[in-house]
């Protein structure tokens, strides 16, 4: 509580909260404690349907680990690079945090270049949405996790993009800790990041062991 | 976010003006918003209380054939649906959005600009959904939309595709403003407003919007899943493919029994605003009515299988569904319990508000009694798709939310507008409806005993139906004009009400203090709490002998500033600015891209529901006024500053 609150208030508005915590950083903490739920009904309605598909192809026709291993090794590793990035931009180091955003644009872009692979793939193969409940709700799972990744690549191209063309004034808010355009972002990337994990395990790693 | 001043996007000057259309068309003041709920969610009121009356038109007698069977289906659905959606859940909205700023003493909420695009999403999403009834059909497989009967071989037309767009769209809206509530309610309270001083609508808007954020992703995933069914040919519910209907029931009624607590604890939040009021008594109970509240928020996840006793889903999983079901009982009856004893040697002071505040408790006791009947499997066996089950609805939503959203109505009516409506009316509508809503939906209980199921278009005569059905047809005749009642009311308090003053109740919580209506910036200084009940404790200090101390609630413009200088100082400065007077005081600023990332949002909607190749490219269009709305949007400062657009 602030029954002491800080004189001269107006450059902290951000900070000067009943729980000390910045408004956007807990609405972005409650979007992912939703977005939990959220992929927790996608990944429930594909653990009912698992086994459950009267026509082929099952999962070990299409699946490929070794190939999404390496998808996932790539989306593992963008998330170091976040941290790095994020690192960089806290100590102020630009030069760093492009460089280390822009790595993890292109990790997550070469995981969705193996998710569309996988897909076309799958698709030789005779799976798609509509040829049985495994091909309906692998796709429906998997794309709308690779949506929320596009959304992620796209958003952090956003920031890069603002840092190359603001100027000193992009520098300032970026480098701005109150602003938290560099750390929001980073969060969501991160927790797209962990619902992949449980993806990987639950649909390829669990999902080859069963007819 | 002040650090973020400046803005990429040269497309618009910033609207400055509060007047006229284009000042509410950009407002993001939350009491605007609120307004605009509350009419918005008015007009879906009345139009789903027509379809209401047209169903009971067609069931007055049997065999008649006043509306077709097909027009019937779509009555009911829409009927649900609306009242749900557009009406209940928005009415309650706008009370979270004029009221809880106030109640916690905030000048806004977290996120202005969010709260804007709920409104605009939501007035988008419920005209989508009622344009079906325009272009090629309206949703008619009931509210909740049954597998298989939504699949796209049994219902070709467009209904069930308004269905699922429709309540995808109004579901972002709902979502965002739970995210608003949650973040307004933690982070943005007066200093000493501890959790546990709260008022007690504050504390059912922070469960109410757990209980939102939780709960809708889950639809979301049905609704996607039911639309990807009919729209790209996957088989999620086609049982051709092994799809599993009752996949769809579980998904359903994960979110829908949450749902039910979403429209009910508002309500209870309300009446435990209003009852301490004019009993003059402190609620009973405080910390219980909360828990309650809270343990409700969480049972409520546990307890969706009552919804689906007679699917058969076995003897293990019926019974541990009714235990809980009946367990859920138990703090809604503590609350129950309260109440009474709140009004328990009260001075009471009998109001229109408080006359519905106490019709809320008795219907929602003769609902809640009924509810417990069929918690129980083998007599949910018998009452399962009657009319029994519409009675027991009815008697939660109708005698239960809508009861209570009057009576908030009556309460906060001459906060919001600063004219009191007329109480001689007031009560002639109270009166009116409790008359007729006992009539419309007492008899339906024994309709439902004798059999009558419910969604069933007509019935034979010589079943031993025909007496109630008339009397409740009667009855729903009888409410529709005590809301005509209510309508003449607000046009005449809208040219000669009674001018209310600050606080033409002798209120308790914070937003007594201020005028009525509030100014543009609610608190000319963030009020100081004490205590619960703060602003009656201010008035009458020497009543609770706990706290001695005066609790310097600032008075926005009943002038007490000067009394308690002193104390009142430091919570100046934890206002965003330490100046002091309101030139100094800094709001969010008027914005356009609310509405304009709704409008995309709407056109993508349409353009889904048709899905051939013209309207995906109009979807696209929609998508790219959006994506150009949400970046324009983050580069914009979510307020001038001070020196360059102050207003």
């Amino acid at each position: 509580m602030h029954e002491q609150a800080p004189l001269a208030a107006h450059h902290v508005v951000a900070e000067d909260t009943t729980t000390g915590l910045n408004h956007r950083k807990m609405l972005m903490w409650l979007f992912l404690g939703s977005d939990c739920l959220f992929f927790a009904a996608l990944i429930s309605t594909y653990l009912i349907y698992r086994g459950q598909s009267l026509v082929g192809p099952f999962p070990e026709d299409v699946f490929s680990i070794p190939v999404t291993s390496v998808s996932t090794f790539a989306l593992l590793m963008s998330s170091m690079s976040m941290v790095l990035a994020y690192s960089a931009i806290n100590r102020g180091d630009m030069k760093a945090f492009r460089i280390w955003l822009l790595s993890t644009c292109m990790l997550g872009a070469t995981f969705l270049g193996f998710q569309v692979f996988e897909f076309y793939d799958f698709s030789e193969h005779g799976l798609t949405p509509r040829t049985n409940l495994f091909g309906t709700t692998f796709f429906v799972l998997t794309g709308f996790h690779g949506a929320h990744v596009t959304v992620g690549v796209i958003w952090l191209l956003s920031i890069f993009g603002y840092s190359l063309i603001g100027g000193k004034k992009a520098e300032r808010i970026l480098t701005d800790r109150e602003a938290l355009s560099v750390d929001l972002a980073a969060l969501y990337w991160h927790f797209v990041d962990i619902v992949w994990i449980v993806i990987f395990a639950v649909v390829y790693l669990i999902g080859v062991g069963v007819t | 976010m002040v650090a973020i001043t400046g803005t990429l996007s040269g497309a618009f000057r910033r609207p400055t003006s509060y007047e006229g259309v284009w000042g509410w068309i950009t407002t993001v003041d939350h009491k605007r918003i609120g307004i605009l709920y509350g009419v918005t969610a008015l007009i879906f009121f009345l139009i789903a209380g027509a379809e209401a009356v047209m169903m009971r038109i067609q069931l007055a007698g049997p065999d008649q054939g006043v509306v077709s069977p097909e027009v019937y289906s779509q009555l009911f659905t829409m009927h649900g649906l609306s009242m749900i959606f557009l009406a209940i859940m928005p009415l309650s909205a706008a009370f979270f959005n004029f009221m809880i700023p106030l109640m916690i003493g905030a000048r806004d909420v977290a996120f202005p600009r969010l709260n804007a695009l709920s409104y605009w999403i939501f007035l988008g999403g419920g005209i989508l959904l009622n344009s079906g009834w325009f272009l090629g059909g309206s949703p008619n497989a009931g509210w909740f939309a049954y597998s298989p009967l939504t699949d796209d071989i049994f219902n070709p037309g467009r209904g069930l595709d308004f269905y699922t767009v429709g309540l995808l769209v109004l579901g972002t809206a709902t979502m965002a403003a739970g995210f608003n509530f949650l973040v307004t309610i933690i982070n943005m309270r007066a200093p000493g407003m501890t959790l546990m001083r709260m008022p007690v609508f504050v504390w059912m808007t922070l469960i109410t919007s757990f209980l939102i954020i939780l709960a809708f992703p889950i639809i979301t995933v049905a609704l996607l899943e039911l639309m990807f069914d009919r729209t790209f040919g996957t088989t999620f519910f086609v049982p051709l493919t092994g799809g599993d209907p009752v996949l769809w029931q579980h998904l359903f009624w994960v979110f829908g029994h949450p749902e039910v607590y979403i429209l009910i604890l508002p309500a209870m939040g309300i009446v435990s605003e209003i009852l301490p009021t004019f009993s003059r008594k402190p609620l009973f109970g405080y910390p219980v009515v909360v828990l309650s509240g809270v343990v409700i928020g969480f049972m409520g996840w546990g307890v969706w299988s009552h919804h689906m006793f007679t699917v058969g889903l076995g003897p293990v999983a019926n019974a541990a569904f009714a235990v809980s079901t009946m367990a859920i009982a138990i703090p809604t009856g503590a609350k129950i319990f309260n109440w009474i004893a709140t009004l328990w040697q009260g001075s009471i002071h009998l109001s229109a508000a408080l006359l519905f505040a106490v019709g809320f408790i008795a219907m929602f006791i003769i609902g809640g009694l009924s509810g417990v009947m069929h918690a129980s499997p083998p007599s949910d066996a018998q009452q399962q798709d009657t009319y029994f089950i519409v009675a027991h609805l009815h008697y939660v939503l109708f005698g239960g939310s809508i009861f209570a959203l009057f009576a908030g109505a009556y309460y906060w009516w001459p906060k919001i507008t600063g004219r009191k409506l007329s109480e001689g009316l007031g009560k002639l509508h109270f009166w009116l409806t409790f008359i007729g809503f006992n009539l419309t939906f007492f008899p339906m209980h024994f309709l439902g005993m004798d059999g009558m199921p419910r969604r069933v278009y007509t019935y034979e005569s010589g079943m031993g139906w025909d007496l109630w059905n008339g009397v409740a047809t009667a009855g729903s005749i009888i409410i529709a004009v005590s809301v005509l009642v209510f309508i003449h009311n607000v046009f005449r308090t809208r040219r000669k009400g009674e001018i209310a003053g600050n606080d033409p109740w002798d209120g308790r919580t914070l937003e007594w203090s201020i005028s009525s209506p509030p100014p543009h910036y609610n608190f000319e200084q963030i009020p100081v709490v004490h205590s619960r009940d703060a602003y009656w404790e201010e008035k009458h200090p020497n009543e609770n002998a706990g706290h001695g101390e005066p609790v310097p609630v600032a008075g926005g413009a009943n002038g007490h500033e000067g009394e308690h200088g002193s104390e009142v100082a430091p919570a100046g400065t934890v206002a965003e600015n330490a100046g002091g007077g309101h030139g100094a005081i800094h709001m969010p600023g008027l914005s356009y891209y609310p509405i304009m990332v709704a409008l995309g949002l709407i056109i993508v909607g349409y353009g889904t529901i048709f899905h051939d190749t013209f309207t995906w490219a109009v979807a696209a269009v929609g998508a790219a006024i959006s994506i150009v709305g949400v970046y324009a949007w983050s580069f914009e400062p979510a307020s001038e500053e001070p020196e360059s657009g102050g207003h």
